[in-house]
């Protein structure tokens, strides 16, 4: 039968949003007492963990230190549960291991790692439900943690993803609109000094969509930064209200 | 920013997945009215006095039709009567997933301004979504989404402040949906009830297709057709391999036969035959049926005969027994319909025996569609004319086919309409351009300016010009031929740059796109791109400056080329000849100016590129082509032609051909994913078994074992005193072969050229009349770095279903060409009462021979016995079948109109 309509000629996507709505973010800080940070973060289906741990003196081999700045560590797993069909292998495998590359990459880029020399920073993220946008997901929730550990940060590191459909962008791609066909871009941007701290791209586009696509995308994060920036205030007050007790 | 207020979980368990997704519910979706206040629409499609006459309601109001209403009625909401219709969402997405077709129809009528349809998001809407309840089914929980919607409605415009009398009316035609409706409160009324009740559309009512209540009445009880499956067990049957799945194909001259087009090549054979009308079970031409296969003693053989299905009242004919084994095809059964493939059907009116009757048989055009009964009051009015007919179903106690009158022609064996029906048979985009497509024209006085010249290589010193058929406007290539100083001859093909003046993306170009071909009619053209662009702007007339898009080659004398450039540039034609008139310059000793020189130079250069081609093994094949003289007042056919190969004719061929495998050379090169190429594959053997059999009965043999094994026979198979013998087997061999067809090089990996024997081909040298030609230059363009590219272009599945639709209307401008020529065959005939000509036989079936008049390209088909009059004693023996005898005919029989 005929593919899905991704975007109707009213101009609503199949769960019923415009092309630049986001879906649903929800957050919370501080979810675990033994982690130095940790953050839950839900966009719509897609719910991710995050903890972080450090920064403390690098475990294992010293050799892996570096003398001016901290090491990140970043581990990326899906819970079996995660997705439709049960998942054999939570982590480890080639696109887990990937990912994790990538949020180190991007963690990188954002913590002032220069501050902790011959020390370690370690990121654990884990998706629990999976609907599209993991990576977005837990770049956002690794921010949280990271914010609830108090490591200092250039910026906010908001991530979001952007497709494409008929000649419209879509921000923040569902699952069913991720694999519906198209391309697929994510991005992970510092909003204040607008730079990017990542971006990926798998399928092939013609290079004139590219800007609309990355417009799109980096609208999509300034968004998902404000609605960062309020979890963070709206957790502060809550703490400094219990210390004040 | 985000307006969703709750959300819902949709769960849809599709075998063991489940699959959650999220739904968000919106208050920001408007109503549409221009009587709303309450919704801030900034330009409401709904208008405020949505006034159609009716005697059930009498006050303005809304309708909202529910799915099946849309998917049946679609002819009766096209017309310009029905306005201020609010399609719902629930509505929409059923009918997208039911037929593509309707889909399509509604979609246009949606985007019509004057229609005022509007499109309601009920499933996102905050109050009219509804979710499925415990134990209800999805079709339920569809029609009270639709219910709940239409009461939204209701009490929505109630609130508004001037909103007077205006109602929602639902149309349904769904007995049990249409009570709950009216205990809601709402104003529910049958499909047929309403329209019946407007004033002043009366015609409207024909329109009508036939529900199921109805059909029931037309006949008495009898069951003639077995009982389609339900398509979940066909699946199933499908699935284990009871069942396969195919495109019916009706036979055109046996109504009671017809093949099975497997797709998925199955070892035992790609078709399956089917026989006698109950194993036909009410599929029509073009259908995709699942058919069962019988045990191979159930096998039959194609029957020979040709029935033509001409008495209303021949409910059982009696069925063909079968022959020979070795003749015994894979035969079965239809056993259910997967999709049909229905679309309206031009035709004529066959008017009913009883005067006061309502329902009439209408036969259809093509000879593969079944007649199709209809009902309406104004039979005599519409008797001798030219009519289009919808089918609406085929119960299984009716013998033909239910359907209803969609629009009036015109006279039969008036041009115009015939044109018209041809036309629209063939699925012919004839309209004028409209306006958004005339605004991308170039604005006129039309000049060349500096910045054409400066990116432009300036060629008009060159003795350009062009050779084409007498009469022809649309001049899309020109040649030139010197020689340089080292001896080599520079030829150049240029070839009008129709992509300069349309650019992707736009009205012009979509119109273009989809139009594919320009389609040439006796007398008459359809032209794919506005007459000034075809015929001004873009054609390569002498002595102008045009601009152009040039392939020029370095060869030596023995046509082997040395260098190849490919740049666009500007040109000036020095003159346009026709083709005798290029060939009386070449043989004309005294004239030595520099265009007959050059012309000399092609001519000699395109014998050799010619000879080195069919040494290659490309085919020279034949048919039956003949060109009318037309008068010039009345376009009546005055007098006919077979049409006259020159030499200059395969010269300019020649080059066309190479300038196209060069630039597909090229484009491949450049786009191994995304380059438009043309290829024609070799048919399978068993095609040629009628050409065989037919040289056989001559004592002549044709091998066809490869394209050059097949020339060669076919060039020594030549009978002394029977010249046009060859001709005739030339002209079977053309009907062996496969059709040619574009495709998308990213998604094929088998390139050939059969006829032409090229490994590689394209078109590229008519871009004014074929759409192809503008994509591959603008492929080209981009390779030599003159234009840059867009996303469609380089997006393999977009340029995959341009292919489909190019191929598509390619083909179908071809049939119609074709049917052109019929007609005006037909006309050409009508004054000149009976003739005696030599004809030949090219088939031979049981009961009828089929006859080529070689002199008017007439092919028909010469029954032996006439009605009701017994013929005389035949033997028939098939293995003989399509012996080519000279045949004088007794008296050429004068065709039939109607067929």
């Amino acid at each position: 039968m005929a593919g899905l309509e991704l975007l109707s000629d009213q101009g609503y996507r199949l769960d019923g949003r415009k092309a630049s709505e986001l879906r649903k973010v929800q957050a919370r800080m501080g979810v675990f007492g033994q982690a130095d940070g940790s953050a839950y973060m839900e966009q719509g289906n897609t719910k991710a963990l995050a903890v972080v741990y450090g920064p403390h003196e690098v475990r294992g081999s010293r050799s892996k230190s570096l003398h001016d700045r901290a090491v990140i560590n970043c581990q990326y797993s899906m819970a079996t549960f995660s997705t439709a069909e049960r998942k054999r292998r939570p982590h480890g495998d080639r696109k887990s291991s990937e990912m994790s590359l990538h949020l180190k990459q991007t963690f990188e880029a954002a913590v002032l790692t220069q501050l902790y020399p011959r020390s370690q920073i370690d990121i654990y993220v884990k998706i629990l439900q999976s609907d599209g946008g993991n990576y977005s997901a837990c770049v956002n929730a690794a921010t949280l943690a990271l914010v609830d550990a108090g490591i200092p940060m250039r910026d906010y590191v908001c991530a979001c993803t952007a497709g494409f459909a008929e000649g419209t962008a879509l921000a923040d791609l569902c699952h069913a609109e991720e694999t519906g066909g198209g391309t697929a871009l994510s991005l992970a941007l510092l909003p204040r000094s607008q730079s990017i701290a990542l971006v990926q791209m798998d399928a092939r586009l013609h290079q004139d969509h590219l800007d609309t696509l990355m417009e799109a995308a980096m609208e999509a994060c300034k968004g998902l930064s404000k609605v960062l920036d309020s979890v963070v205030r709206q957790h502060l007050q809550e703490v400094s209200v219990l210390s004040r007790d | 920013m985000l307006k969703s207020k709750t959300f819902v979980k949709k769960t849809r368990s599709g075998g063991v997945l489940k699959i959650v997704r999220e739904h968000y519910l919106r208050d920001d979706i408007w109503c549409g009215s221009e009587v709303c206040t309450e919704c801030k629409d900034d330009s409401p499609v709904l208008q405020r006095d949505a006034f159609i006459q009716s005697r059930l309601c009498t006050y303005p109001h809304y309708l909202i039709p529910d799915t099946n209403v849309v998917l049946h009625q679609i002819d009766i909401l096209e017309d310009p009567v029905m306005r201020n219709v609010v399609i719902l969402q629930t509505v929409l997405q059923e009918v997208r997933h039911r037929s593509a077709p309707v889909y399509k129809r509604i979609k246009d009528a949606i985007h019509e301004k004057e229609k005022h349809f509007y499109t309601f998001t009920n499933e996102h809407h905050r109050e009219t979504f509804v979710e499925r309840e415990q134990g209800e089914s999805a079709n339920d929980r569809n029609d009270r989404a639709i219910r709940v919607a239409a009461l939204w409605y209701n009490q929505h415009l109630r609130k508004a402040p001037c909103a007077g009398e205006l109602r929602v009316v639902l149309l349904t035609n769904d007995q049990a949906n249409k009570e709950k409706a009216t205990e809601d409160g709402l104003l529910a009324y049958r499909c047929e009830e309403y329209i019946k009740s407007l004033i002043g559309n009366p015609e409207l009512v024909d329109r009508l297709a036939l529900t199921s209540n109805e059909q029931n009445e037309i006949t008495g009880g009898r069951v003639l057709f077995p009982e389609h499956l339900p398509l979940s067990r066909i699946q199933t049957g499908i699935k284990n391999g009871t069942f396969l799945q195919g495109t019916f194909r009706a036979n055109r001259d046996n109504y009671l036969e017809a093949t099975v087009f497997v797709h998925g090549e199955g070892e035992d054979g790609t078709e399956v035959l089917l026989q006698g009308l109950q194993n036909l079970n009410r599929a029509v031409h073009q259908d995709i049926v699942a058919v069962e296969l019988f045990p191979r003693e159930r096998w039959a053989a194609p029957s020979a005969a040709v029935l033509e299905d001409d008495h209303a009242n021949d409910e059982d004919a009696e069925e063909e027994e079968a022959e020979k084994t070795s003749m015994l095809k894979p035969t079965g059964r239809v056993v259910g319909i997967i999709k049909r493939n229905w679309r309206p059907f031009c035709g004529m009116l066959t008017q009913s025996q009883i005067k006061e009757a309502t329902r009439h048989l209408f036969t259809p055009a093509d000879r593969h569609i079944p007649r199709i009964r209809i009902e309406t009051r104004q039979a005599s009015a519409l008797v001798g004319h030219r009519i289009i007919v919808a089918i609406d179903g085929w119960p299984r106690n009716s013998r033909y086919p239910n359907g209803h009158f969609v629009r009036n022609l015109g006279g039969a064996g008036d041009k115009e309409t015939e044109t018209e029906v041809l036309l629209l048979e063939h699925d012919v985009p004839h309209q004028p351009f409209s306006k958004a497509v005339l605004s991308f024209l170039p604005r006129m006085p039309w000049a060349i300016t500096e910045e054409d010249l400066k990116v432009r290589a300036d060629l008009r010193h060159l003795c350009v010009c062009s050779v084409d058929p007498p009469g022809c406007t649309d001049i899309d290539d020109a040649l030139h031929c010197r020689e340089l100083d080292n001896g080599n001859l520079e030829v150049g093909v240029h070839i009008a740059d129709v992509s300069h003046f349309i650019r992707p993306g736009n009205a012009l170009d979509q119109e273009a796109a989809n139009r594919g071909t320009t389609v040439y009619l006796c007398g008459k053209r359809i032209d794919m791109v506005p007459e000034l662009l075809s015929s001004d702007l873009c054609s390569l007339r002498s002595n102008v400056d045009r601009l152009a898009f040039s392939c020029v080659w370095e060869m030596n004398r023995n046509a082997e080329i040395i260098r190849t450039h490919f740049t666009k540039s500007v040109i000036n034609s020095k003159a346009s000849l026709t083709y005798a008139e290029a060939q009386m310059r070449i043989d004309d000793a005294t004239m030595n100016d520099d265009i007959t020189n050059s012309l000399r130079g092609l001519n000699a250069l395109a014998k050799i590129l010619k000879g080195r081609r069919i040494e290659k093994g490309a085919l020279t094949l034949s048919s039956p082509e003949v060109r009318f003289h037309m008068d010039s007042e009345t376009h009546d056919p005055i007098d006919l032609q077979t049409k006259e190969l020159k030499d200059t004719n395969s010269m300019v061929e020649e080059f066309m051909l190479l300038a196209n495998i060069s630039v597909a050379q090229k484009i491949y090169e450049e786009f191994s994913e995304c380059a438009l190429l043309r290829k024609h594959p070799a048919p399978p053997l068993s095609n040629y078994d009628i050409l065989v059999k037919a040289a056989k009965s001559r004592d002549l043999e044709i091998h066809t074992d490869s394209a050059k094994a097949l020339a060669d026979s076919l060039n020594a198979a030549v009978l002394g005193g029977f010249p046009y013998f060859n001709t005739l087997l030339r002209i079977l061999a053309t009907r062996c072969m496969m059709q040619a067809i574009y495709f998308c090089s990213g998604m094929d990996s088998d390139f050939r050229h059969y006829g032409l024997a090229s490994p590689i081909y394209t078109h590229f040298t008519s871009p004014i009349r074929r759409y192809s030609d503008i994509i591959v230059h603008r492929l080209l363009a981009v390779a030599i770095n003159a234009d840059g590219t867009y996303p469609d272009l380089m997006d393999k599945h977009k340029q995959s279903t341009l292919c489909n639709n190019l191929n598509y209307r390619h083909k179908m401008a071809q049939y119609a060409q074709r049917a052109s020529v019929a007609f005006h065959t037909q006309l050409f005939f009508k004054n000149k009462g009976i003739l005696n000509e030599e004809g030949f036989i090219l088939f031979v079936r049981k009961n009828a021979i089929i006859i080529l008049i070689a002199k008017f390209g007439l092919e028909g088909t010469v029954f032996f016995k006439n009605k009701g009059k017994p013929g005389p004693k035949l033997s028939f023996d098939s293995e003989i079948a399509g012996v080519s005898v000279a045949w004088p005919e007794p008296a050429a029989k004068k065709p039939k109109l109607d067929r």
